[in-house]
């Protein structure tokens, strides 16, 4: 890739006269001597997958192997169907969308990690319910995942996005940087744009602990993909209306990564503190592995 | 750059709920199996560190049995693999180790199947990516994340060179090559991940090489058997 920082992407689009999406497709063919065909067609089979657990998340049973969760996209569906939401239409729209695929994901669905699956209903709840919302058809949306890539990749190389090693600001909050991105981009926001949702919605989630119940991808991961879905639309909408990150967004990026390597071990996806060990945590950790330790869980170096 | 590409970032496309501990864990199963090269009639597996403390809630067991059917990480089957393994004739024992492990997510997968045993272990190490640390107690690593040859041999003098002038000849580059023995002159472990596609034209020439005993293709991107 010819880009590490935000900003260097934002001077190759500028100096191209491209889209950030348009680039990522043609630097990933340089990277991997791919035709930009066979990429984009591996992307929108991907894009099937993220509609497809949409929609699965909002008709089929979706409790997951522990018991634990399950039906609250159902339940949120239902309601935004009887009753005004507060949010409005169409982000309690993205609201139910995005716990439909983490809840598919709980229950051993097919989901899309986005970037880890952890984190992988933010973007399909953004997108699927923008898809809807904007009547873009399907390839633009494919495209739109190549700025999210884009985006992410620079998150990852420079800063991390997998809770064990930066807590779940890595995941969730990378994934909604990368959904706020694409969509202000996906509304006709310019590279700078785009690049400058990525900071103000980075900015929101900086510090936020991994701390699964259990160790499982599902208290409290289901809900805050609900939340980061509607965060990012919010940031998109400020994005596109000409709000800036006052710091950089590359700068904001190097704060994640400080941020999380002075976070303590007990919340970064060990189970060892936050939610995991409150009265109830520990009584559902028991319930499910006995009398055993907890689990050291650690998703490792990596996403 | 540890992320090289857009889709380490988009994807993999997966069967809940964790990348390292569901999809990393079907690559660990379906790699012992294509070491195997065939469906084991019996499966041994120990779990440890983090894989043991959860694997019920992350369905970990279920992943390393599809991997052993030899599914791919999204294939929807893999929620049913414990009764699917027992249908093909496959019997798989897990057991739980609180031994300690190099790394949280470590899995020893023995699989047999009539006179042929083969012994892998492996690590899920984030995202779906995977690391093979010993192969029938040789150690040596490698991520299956490029078409692979385990090569299996005697220790001669000029076999290498045998080996990597038959890669040569088929225009392939070898990214990434690690050797391990067990003694001199004994037997040997050579494991070669290549940029391009492994033909079965090169696994034929190379099995020709004397003092060669076996050539194994893993190549998780195709059905096995088709290079």
């Amino acid at each position: 890739m010819r880009f590490s920082s935000l900003n260097e992407l934002v001077a190759l689009c500028t100096q191209e006269s491209v889209t950030i999406g348009k680039l990522m497709v043609q630097e990933q063919a340089q990277e991997t001597g791919k035709t930009e065909q066979e990429i984009v067609e591996q992307m929108a089979s991907y894009y099937q997958v993220m509609k497809e657990a949409v929609s699965k998340g909002l008709s089929e049973n979706t409790k997951s192997r522990s018991g634990l969760t399950g039906g609250d996209a159902q339940r949120v569906q239902s309601f935004r169907m009887n009753h005004v939401p507060s949010l409005g239409d169409k982000a309690s729209k993205a609201l139910a969308y995005a716990l439909a695929v983490s809840e598919v994901n709980a229950s051993m669905g097919r989901i899309i990690a986005t970037p880890t699956a952890g984190s992988c209903g933010i973007i399909p709840g953004v997108f699927v319910s923008a898809q809807e919302t904007f009547g873009w058809e399907d390839e633009q949306l494919v495209y739109g995942l190549f700025t999210a890539g884009a985006i992410g990749y620079v998150i990852a190389n420079n800063s991390f996005i997998s809770g064990a090693e930066g807590g779940c600001q890595a995941e969730v909050g990378s994934a909604i940087g990368m959904a706020a991105g694409a969509l202000t981009e996906l509304r006709g926001g310019t590279p700078e744009q785009t690049v400058h949702a990525v900071g103000l919605a980075l900015k929101n989630s900086l510090g936020l602990i991994c701390d699964p119940v259990g160790g499982l991808v599902e208290i409290p991961c289901i809900v805050r993909n609900g939340f980061g879905a509607v965060t990012a639309q919010a940031v998109s909408d400020m994005a596109l209306a000409g709000v800036r990150s006052v710091i950089p967004s590359d700068e904001v990026i190097h704060v994640m990564l400080d941020v999380g390597t002075a976070m303590p071990e007990k919340h970064r996806e060990t189970a060892k503190g936050g939610l995991a060990q409150t009265p109830t945590g520990r009584k559902i950790m028991k319930e499910l592995y006995g009398n055993k330790d907890q689990p050291a869980r650690n998703r490792g170096n990596g996403k | 750059m540890r992320f090289k590409d857009v889709f380490s970032i988009i994807g993999p496309s997966m069967i809940g709920p964790s990348s390292s501990h569901t999809a990393g864990a079907v690559r660990l199963g379906r790699t012992a199996r294509r070491i195997l090269g065939c469906l084991p009639e019996q499966a041994d597996i120990v779990i440890y560190g983090s894989f043991a403390a959860t694997y019920q809630g992350h369905g970990t067991d279920l992943a390393i049995t599809a991997g052993l059917l030899d599914y791919d990480t999204d294939d929807m089957r893999i929620k049913d693999a414990a009764v699917l393994a027992e249908e093909a004739g496959l019997k798989v024992k897990f057991h739980t180790s609180s031994l300690p492990v190099a790394h949280p997510n470590t899995v020893k997968i023995m699989v047999r199947n009539g006179e042929r045993e083969e012994s892998v272990t492996g690590c899920s190490i984030g995202g779906g990516n995977i690391e093979i640390v010993s192969v029938n107690h040789f150690d040596i690593k490698f991520t299956a994340g490029y078409p692979t040859l385990l090569i299996f041999h005697k220790d001669r003098p000029g076999l290498i060179a045998d080996i990597t002038d038959i890669v040569k000849q088929a225009g392939a580059n070898i990214g990434y090559m690690e050797v391990d023995r067990k003694s001199r002159k004994g037997d040997v472990l050579t494991v070669i991940e290549s940029d391009e596609a492994i033909t079965s034209a090169l696994i034929c020439r190379m099995e020709q090489i004397p003092d060669i005993q076996r050539v194994c293709l893993i190549d998780l991107t195709s059905k096995e058997g088709m290079p």
